[in-house]
């Protein structure tokens, strides 16, 4: 069971109190009806299932019931680090770091 | 009391002055407190103890721990609990103990299954995959479930699945620690000692009923000048003495998971004859450690050779942990076979507890060393290069057939000893189970011929025999180091490490890997590799001769190392052999993934308190009670239980439903329909969010007005829906259904979280705040009259989908005007603690006018006569407002909302979409199933696809007739066509119409 630190309540909690959400960064498209339906397609079902950082949206759904986001190793199933949304995604250098932190 | 025969006049840690007497298979037996059910049965000199899984061979114990893989036994408990597969090296014996052997019929020394063995050449590795393809006009599918399985079933296996409720409590408890110690042999208690000793938190936990591991058959060594059991003892009260340690007897650490994150399984009653009925029988812990230490050790690895699986045929250190520890000799003329030194210490204990030592077979050339000095010095016969390579006995070894290895490694017979016990040792193999778990990296150490740990992924270490450091001296620095290690990294200081004088005698711990050469045809003989799966080296090579190069491939194809025991005594050999025949190194074949649990775990256990009314919780409605004392039916609608009909006397579900209904139409009804979700919108932004969610336009829905709600998911399904009201310019009242209340809230917070977080909305979930009484049927309006206050009922006041907030009996409401029935609907809102007050003052006026109260089953017939949906039995999430004929919910001018954009997609524009219809039976008697398949002929050819499914059916007393809702392919422009409902017996023919069977220009809603 995964320890997640919440990035609005500041504490590492158990996996138990949190819900997955997804691939995270795929943001709604502002005007859908702009999309082809190959763009709409791609937003609404494609996504990159990648092995090792996986950027990706959780929520506190026991706890302060925010989102927010994790940057995931897929291969040794470890949170790195989290930040809430809206926030860009951390540069290589600062998950490396986080890496090294957490070893 | 007669002394057990093969009980020694001394020693050991048994208790002698407390006999235990137990049954096994009937007959009853005697040992001591401190007996295994193994110890005790060895004392008695019995070794049958099992049949194997496949050839129902007669199987002895080779081991003395929680490797074993041939003595499982089912114990009855007390209270009748029947526990299958048990260890028998690990059942602690206590007065009344019933045990008895398993896969065996009629007993366990004459077993009729054991014809397979004579059948052997028929079943080898894979048979089941080619064996049992059956009769053609069957089928290979239905000839395996119809015949073989049914019969292998049978056959094949282990112990019997109880087949009554588990009797048993079981605990959960979690739990932090600094440093959590995994194995309490002497690297684990010198870890937990110099872990605590610097203030961390230690959990100290151990397989076994006594921590000490080795020291605990150890009589030779000393540490410090102390015994082993001197020292073991103090070692013991120091840590017992520490309030900052946790010491946890009869715990298996069975997974090791994410962060850090360990589950333990206790053992907490079932070494006790009559337990307090307070304590569970097992306690899951689940512990978060900031550090771990393993400290697993190692298990001791058979030879493989012919016929090396018959009763007598045991571990070496097994033998000499049974005379040393329990007092108890395994046989009375032992042959020992090694390619291991810790062998020749076994044979010293044998010896000195008076068993005739007869013959030290060596695989290795010229054995030496300190044990085999003190062996020859006893007068015991050690000769090398020697291999056996077969027994006689049928249910006890008998005799050995040793044969020599020349010098061009042939072997040649040389002779036959008798004995009674055969020992083996093929060197020992680290346990490094829970570091792989950990997703460690194992690495093949080749001066030690063992798989190591190697890089770390989480924050632990391993200490000891488990990394290949044997020995008392190097496990009690090893433990040390690691215990200090760990109290570091947690963030103590630890102090430093004591010396420690200790007197042992120095061992190689190699030994042999594979199968044992010998000189028989290699088709007929069986050296078994995995006891418990049956496998023999033959199947291995038989796997990888059949083109399997993978060890996942051959451990899947041959079921090596898949047993209970999860190969934890032949996994380094069969990874030998499979080396061999395929001529690849033996780190190129590789190591077979280590998963969870070490040792099978009891569903008990893990599912703790979380059953039968506690499984799940339950939710009732402020009006439940009521419903039950008038003896309503219920049914569960995800947590809720809902009162689904009010039988009267005499009436079944068919005659209360239709009375209901009839009553509804005729006068008028109650519902509880407190469930509905309910969420609260609240803020300046309310209406836009809820334009940007629902489909429908929101923001000239004027206060005091509802609207029915329909909710896509941004695929352009349909996910849920309800009426919302506003109450205010910035108040929203909206409803959900039942069962989607908790994902449609969670679908809000994610969208105003992460998409439109410029929004000023807030959301609150009040679906408990509300109970809600829905007032149905030309009656209502008088029946409500009376109650309210502040509210105009009448027509022009206060229309069809218009809500108002006022009181009722006093209390305060919202009262929406609502239809699910297609006849004139209240719905009472009061807050929840009034709500069984409110619902039985408006009894009061129900009864008066000969109303009735109803249940969710009429509440699916009214408004399925009425064609109105119910999302989750109309839709499947492949649904779209159109296939439903809901289009007009659709806001036309709204820019965007959740799943426009999929409304376009070409597949959800295509004309042959299932579209929801009406159906009607030619016969009016006839009631639909739900969920039948509906199609074009009467018998359609074999692969035609369905038109289409029934979602609803029911007998309708409105219509006079059965109606049904129905998805089908371009159904609208069907209506009219005679369709088929293929059943079992025959066809049914039914003939599409309309989905709105009742008062189609909506006549009635005004009553």
């Amino acid at each position: 069971m995964l320890l997640i630190p919440c990035p609005c309540c500041g504490e590492a909690r158990p996996e138990l109190e949190f819900r997955y959400g997804g691939e995270a960064h795929i943001a709604r498209p502002r005007d859908p009806s702009a999309l082809n339906d190959e763009q709409w397609a791609d937003f609404l079902y494609m996504r990159t299932n990648p092995k090792g950082m996986h950027y990706e949206r959780w929520r506190h759904v026991h706890g302060c019931g925010r989102f927010f986001n994790a940057v995931r190793d897929t291969v040794l199933d470890r949170i790195l680090m989290t930040y809430k949304t809206g926030e860009p995604p951390p540069d290589p250098a600062t998950i490396e770091a986080a890496k090294e932190e957490r070893r | 009391m007669s002394k057990a025969a093969f009980r020694t006049a001394t020693g050991g840690r048994i208790d002698r002055s407390h006999p235990v007497r137990f049954t096994f298979d009937g007959k009853s037996y005697t040992g001591f407190k401190g007996d295994t059910l193994a110890s005790a049965l060895l004392a008695n000199g019995v070794h049958l103890m099992g049949r194997s899984f496949k050839y129902h061979r007669p199987r002895g114990l080779i081991s003395a721990g929680s490797e074993e893989p041939n003595a499982l036994v089912g114990v009855i408990g007390a209270n009748g609990r029947e526990t299958p597969n048990l260890r028998a090296t690990q059942v602690e014996i206590y007065d009344g103990l019933v045990a008895e052997s398993q896969n065996r019929w009629p007993s366990l020394a004459f077993d009729a299954n054991a014809v397979n063995d004579l059948f052997w050449p028929l079943l080898p590795a894979g048979f089941y995959y080619k064996t049992f393809m059956g009769p053609r006009f069957l089928g290979a599918t239905r000839a395996w479930k119809a015949i073989y399985e049914p019969l292998i079933r049978q056959a094949a296996g282990l112990g019997r699945a109880p087949k009554s409720p588990d009797p048993d409590r079981y605990a959960n408890r979690f739990t932090h620690c600094d440093v959590l110690v995994i194995g309490g042999g002497l690297a684990g208690l010198s870890a937990a000692l110099a872990a605590s000793e610097s203030g961390a938190e230690v959990i100290l936990c151990d397989e076994q009923a006594e921590f000490g591991g080795s020291l605990l058959a150890d009589t030779r060594s000393r540490i410090d000048g102390q015994t082993a059991a001197e020292w073991l003892e103090k070692a013991l009260a120091t840590l017992s003495s520490r309030p900052n340690v946790r010491l946890l007897p009869r715990t298996q650490a069975f997974g090791y998971y994410a962060d850090n994150f360990v589950a333990l399984q206790e053992r907490v009653t079932d070494h006790i004859a009559s337990p307090s009925p307070n304590l569970p029988r097992e306690r899951l812990w689940q512990v978060r450690a900031k550090e771990v230490v393993i400290a697993t050790g190692a298990i001791e690895r058979p030879l493989v050779f012919p016929d090396n699986d018959r009763p007598g045929v045991v571990l070496a250190d097994a033998a000499r942990v049974f005379v040393n520890r329990y007092g108890v000799r395994p046989g009375n003329r032992a042959v020992v076979f090694t390619a291991c030194d810790t062998a020749y210490e076994a044979a010293l204990a044998l010896h000195e507890a008076g068993v005739d030592v007869r013959l030290i077979a060596d695989l290795r050339s010229a054995p030496s060393g300190p044990a085999v000095e003190a062996v020859r010095r006893a007068g015991i016969k050690v000769v090398g290069s020697a291999s056996i390579v077969g027994t006689s006995g049928r249910l006890r070894v008998r005799s050995v057939h040793l044969g020599m290895i020349d010098g061009d490694g042939k072997v040649v017979p040389y002779e036959h000893v008798d004995c009674d016990l055969l020992l083996m040792s093929g060197g020992w193999t680290p346990s490094v189970h829970l570091h792989s778990q950990s997703r460690g990296k194992v690495v093949w150490n080749e001066e030690a011929q063992a798989f190591l740990p190697g890089a770390h992924v989480q924050r632990e270490r391993s200490a000891g025999a488990c990394r290949g450091l044997f020995g008392l001296a190097a496990a009690l620095a090893d433990g040390a180091a690691a215990g200090n290690d760990a109290a570091e990294k947690a963030g103590f200081s630890p102090a430093s490490t004591a010396s420690h004088a200790v007197e042992e005698m120095a061992h190689a711990y190699t030994g042999f890997l594979g199968a044992c050469p010998h000189h028989r045809d290699p088709a007929r003989v069986k050296a078994f590799i995995d006891f418990q799966n049956d496998v023999t080296a033959k199947d291995l090579k038989l796997a990888t001769r059949e083109g399997f190069r993978s060890i996942e491939h051959v451990k899947r194809f041959t079921t090596t190392g898949m047993a209970t025991d999860q190969g934890k005594t032949s996994n380094v050999n069969a990874l030998s052999i499979v080396s061999d025949s395929i001529a690849k190194p033996l780190p190129a074949v590789g190591l077979t993934t280590f998963r969870p649990p070490y040792t099978p775990v009891t569903f008990g256990a893990l599912a703790g308190d979380r059953r039968g009314e506690l499984f799940d919780p339950v939710r009732t409605t402020p009006i439940h009670s009521w419903a039950v004392e008038r003896g309503a039916v219920f049914e569960d609608v995800s947590l809720w239980k809902r009162a689904r009909y009010f039988p009267r006397a005499g009436e079944d579900m068919h005659a209360a439903v239709s009375r209901e209904c009839r009553t509804v139409r005729a006068s008028v009804g109650l519902l509880d329909a407190s469930t509905l979700g309910k969420i609260e919108v609240v803020g300046p932004d309310a209406a836009e969010f809820l334009e940007r969610m629902y489909v429908n336009p929101w923001k000239k829905l004027q206060p005091g007005r509802c609207r029915y709600g329909l909710l896509l998911n941004e695929a352009g399904y349909v996910i849920d829906d309800g009426v919302a009201a506003r109450i205010a310019s910035d108040r929203f009242h909206v409803t959900t259904t039942t069962g989607g209340a908790p994902r449609v809230l969670a679908m809000m917070e994610d969208y105003l979280q992460t998409e439109f977080p410029e929004l000023k909305v807030w959301l609150t979930s009040t679906t408990e705040q509300w109970a809600v009484v829905a007032v149905q049927g030309p009656k209502a309006r008088e029946v409500l009259e009376p109650l309210v206050e502040g509210i105009d009922l009448s027509r022009e006041a206060f229309p069809h989908m218009a809500m108002r907030e006022g009181h009722i009996c006093g209390v305060p409401t919202r009262l929406f005007r609502v239809s699910f029935t297609g006849e004139l609907g209240y719905e009472v809102n009061v807050p929840g603690d009034y709500g069984r007050a409110v619902w039985e003052a408006i009894w009061a006026n129900v009864e008066k006018v000969g109303g009735c109260a109803y249940g969710t089953e009429a509440m699916h017939v009214l408004r399925a006569e009425k064609g109105f949906i119910i999302v989750g039995q109309e839709t499947d999430g492949t649904v779209t407002p159109d296939d439903l004929g809901l289009n007009w919910a659709i806001g036309k001018n709204k820019p965007d909302f959740v799943g426009k954009r999929s409304l376009t997609r070409p597949d959800l524009l295509k004309s042959d979409r299932k579209q929801l219809v009406g159906l009607i039976t030619e016969d009016p008697k006839t009631v639909l199933e739900e969920g039948a398949q509906i199609t074009r002929e009467v018998e359609p050819a074999k692969g035609t696809p369905a038109l289409g499914h029934v979602t609803s059916a029911y007998w309708s007393d409105a219509a006079g007739r059965s109606i049904a809702l129905a998805l089908v392919a371009s159904g609208r422009a069907r209506v009219g066509e005679t369709l088929y409902v293929p059943m079992p017996d025959k066809a049914i023919a039914v003939t599409v119409t309309s989905p709105v069977f009742y008062d189609p220009k909506g006549e009635r809603l005004d009553g």
